[in-house]
């Protein structure tokens, strides 16, 4: 059984232009240990797919479908099905640290309130406990700065605070949202190696949330592609930069500037995102895809495995797009 | 922090005496004068009355005189009005009055007030937010001298169940429609403050952290969203609880409860130099302290707030 199953799910939020179908139809599974990238623009409703495993989305948020974690479903639950698990099982971190973490307690307050909630620990033991896990993501003087308040660190060190509390429970899987990107290069290149040894240290599955496919290159074992909250292209991570198979993906990985590239202009994908309040009958892509036919504005195929472990979904055969 | 407060006290002193020299002059620029009557005073007995009050003297020394008493004996001088009484005891007489009423009506208003506002923004969109919104909307518009006279209707001539008026010493009897007719506004804008900053709080990152921990929504409210959805609120109590504990002339003069408000009113409308002087610099030193003491309590909340 994998540890985490996701079915048919669907996003969609209330607003006052009418109903926002972030995520559409969406399924994975995800194996123990395993470390999956979900890659895609903003607003592809990567984000969404991972509040709605926490069960977070906003309050205008409806979820549709399953996710099953451990066998047990955790979509539409009661608190008190959710609450046991988040933090202790599944962890979260997010994309903007600077204000992530609450301003006004001290990070000692903080950190061990998940031990003593989900563990039952004492205040002290907790405390102890929480900054061990500052100094194993290196934090200096992590036992002396565990009294600090949030202000009073920068962010790159504030994202190694959010990463030690999400890994208090030692949790089954972590969900890093866009944890880079709020940084500094050369601070984002020190959290992904971070993630990276904490990842093969402690041996959780992660799910990476990121729009950068070079972090994706350096972390993932498999990746899923996001477009207009469809999945387009689902692969491990070699092959995919290879021999993309989608041509949302192609031209993902051609927008990506090289130094050894000559000439000076940066290709781009032509046109912009897709209007997500209008239920998309077709492909969502089609529109700025160039090799789009007809079909395309009516239907999408079902995601195929047209080799081992790769799956894509595309009315175009790969001879048509090659 | 102390030599904050020390530097924020000793910048109090030249705020009242500057305080205290502008309303000098402005009372002053006021036509008629303590004496003026319909029916005019003979010439000599006006000129004798200012030479005993000092009206006679050119402003600038009434001033260095009045100020004078102030610092070295803390008096505020007699009544120009009420011949056998001084300021110091008509303040003395008053203002415990007003610091009673004043007093509950501001607990009464911050806890209520409070609750709702957090009820509200918790629920935000439901029955109780409406509800709690529609109360404080029609509380905030009912003004004190219409709620007065519909409380005395109401309890003392219907249904008979209060007094209509006075104070015997603060018996509770008489405390209720003063408590009720000062606090019900103020309840209402702390409640409205509450809500909309208590939902500002809500959607922030740091409580969708704390939900991510598994707390409890009660734990999520308690621990970290209560503190930082309160600051708006506490900027609004201090000034606030300085209106009330000075009382309001319209409850004083309904209830007849003769606290320090009416005696304001009165004072300004007299031309009582005195009186009018001695209450504009009691709620103006009340102001400069409940104004530090917000700032003090903002640096006790907020950690990133350091004097």
């Amino acid at each position: 059984m994998a540890l985490l199953e996701i079915d048919d799910l669907g996003v969609s939020f209330a607003t006052n232009d009418g109903e926002v179908n972030a995520v559409n139809g969406v399924s994975l599974a995800l194996d123990k240990g395993e470390t999956l990238g979900i890659v895609g623009e903003s607003g592809s409703g990567k984000s969404q797919l991972a509040f709605s495993i926490m069960g977070l989305l906003a309050r205008n948020g409806r979820a549709r479908g399953s996710i099953r974690f451990a066998g047990q479903e955790i979509l539409n639950v009661p608190a008190s099905v959710i609450n046991p698990i988040r933090a202790n099982r599944i962890a979260m971190i997010f994309q903007d640290p600077m204000t992530s973490l609450n301003p006004y307690m001290r990070v000692s307050d903080q950190m061990a309130e998940v031990l003593t909630h989900h563990r039952g620990m004492g205040k002290a033991e907790a405390v102890a406990e929480s900054a061990r896990m500052l100094d194993a993501v290196k934090i200096p003087d992590a036992a002396g700065r565990i009294r600090l308040f949030p202000h009073e660190f920068s962010g790159g060190m504030r994202q190694r605070v959010m990463i030690a509390m999400s890994l208090l429970c030692r949790p089954e899987l972590l969900i890093a949202d866009e944890p880079t990107t709020a940084l500094d290069v050369t601070v984002q290149a020190q959290i992904m190696s971070l993630l990276g040894e904490l990842q093969s240290e402690f041996g959780m599955a992660t799910i990476l949330i990121t729009h950068d496919l070079g972090v994706v290159a350096g972390f993932c074992e498999n990746v899923i592609v996001l477009y207009g909250g469809r999945v387009m292209e689902k692969s491990p991570v070699d092959p995919l930069f290879a021999s993309p198979s989608h041509p949302y993906t192609r031209g993902l990985l051609r927008a990506i500037p090289r130094v050894d590239h000559e000439g000076d202009t940066l290709d781009s994908i032509p046109g912009s995102p897709p209007n997500m309040t209008r239920i998309q009958e077709g492909c969502p892509f089609a529109p700025r895809c160039e090799f789009a036919i007809p079909e395309c504005r009516q239907f999408l195929s079902p995601l195929t495995e047209f080799a081992p472990g790769r799956w894509r979904a595309c009315n175009r055969s790969l001879e048509d797009i090659a | 922090m102390f030599t904050y407060i020390a530097k924020r006290l000793a910048i109090a002193v030249p705020t009242l005496l500057v305080l205290i020299i502008f309303s000098f002059l402005l009372m002053h620029a006021a036509p008629g004068g303590p004496f003026t009557q319909e029916r005019a005073l003979p010439p000599q007995v006006l000129a004798n009355l200012e030479a005993k009050y000092g009206l006679d003297q050119p402003l600038w020394r009434q001033m260095a005189s009045y100020i004078r008493g102030l610092i070295s004996a803390f008096d505020f001088g007699p009544s120009f009005i009420y011949k056998d009484r001084t300021v110091n005891e008509i303040i003395a007489q008053g203002f415990p009055v007003t610091l009673t009423y004043g007093g509950i009506s501001f607990v009464v208003a911050v806890t209520v007030g409070v609750t709702l506002g957090v009820l509200a923004a918790i629920f935000h969109n439901s029955w109780l937010d409406y509800l709690a919104v529609g109360v404080s909307i029609g509380a905030q518009v009912l003004p004190n001298f219409v709620m007065a006279p519909i409380l005395l209707l109401t309890f003392t001539l219907w249904l008979r169940w209060l007094p209509g008026g006075g104070w015997e010493g603060g018996q509770w009897q008489y405390l209720v429609m003063p408590i009720i007719a000062l606090s019900t506004s103020f309840m209402a804008s702390i409640a409205r403050i509450t809500r909309s900053s208590m939902l500002e709080v809500l959607n922030s990152n740091h409580i969708r952290t704390a939900r991510a921990k598994g707390l409890p929504e009660r734990k999520v409210i308690l621990r970290h969203a209560l503190k930082p959805a309160l600051l708006p609120v506490i900027s609004y109590l201090g000034p606030t609880f300085v209106t009330m504990i000075t009382g309001s002339v319209v409850v004083d003069i309904y209830f007849s409860t003769g606290g320090i408000g009416k005696a304001f009113v009165d004072s300004a409308l007299n031309r009582d130099y005195a009186v009018m002087m001695g209450v504009t610099i009691l709620v103006g030193t009340l102001t400069v302290l409940f104004n530090l003491l917000v700032d003090i309590l903002y640096a006790w909340i907020d950690p990133k707030i350091r004097y």
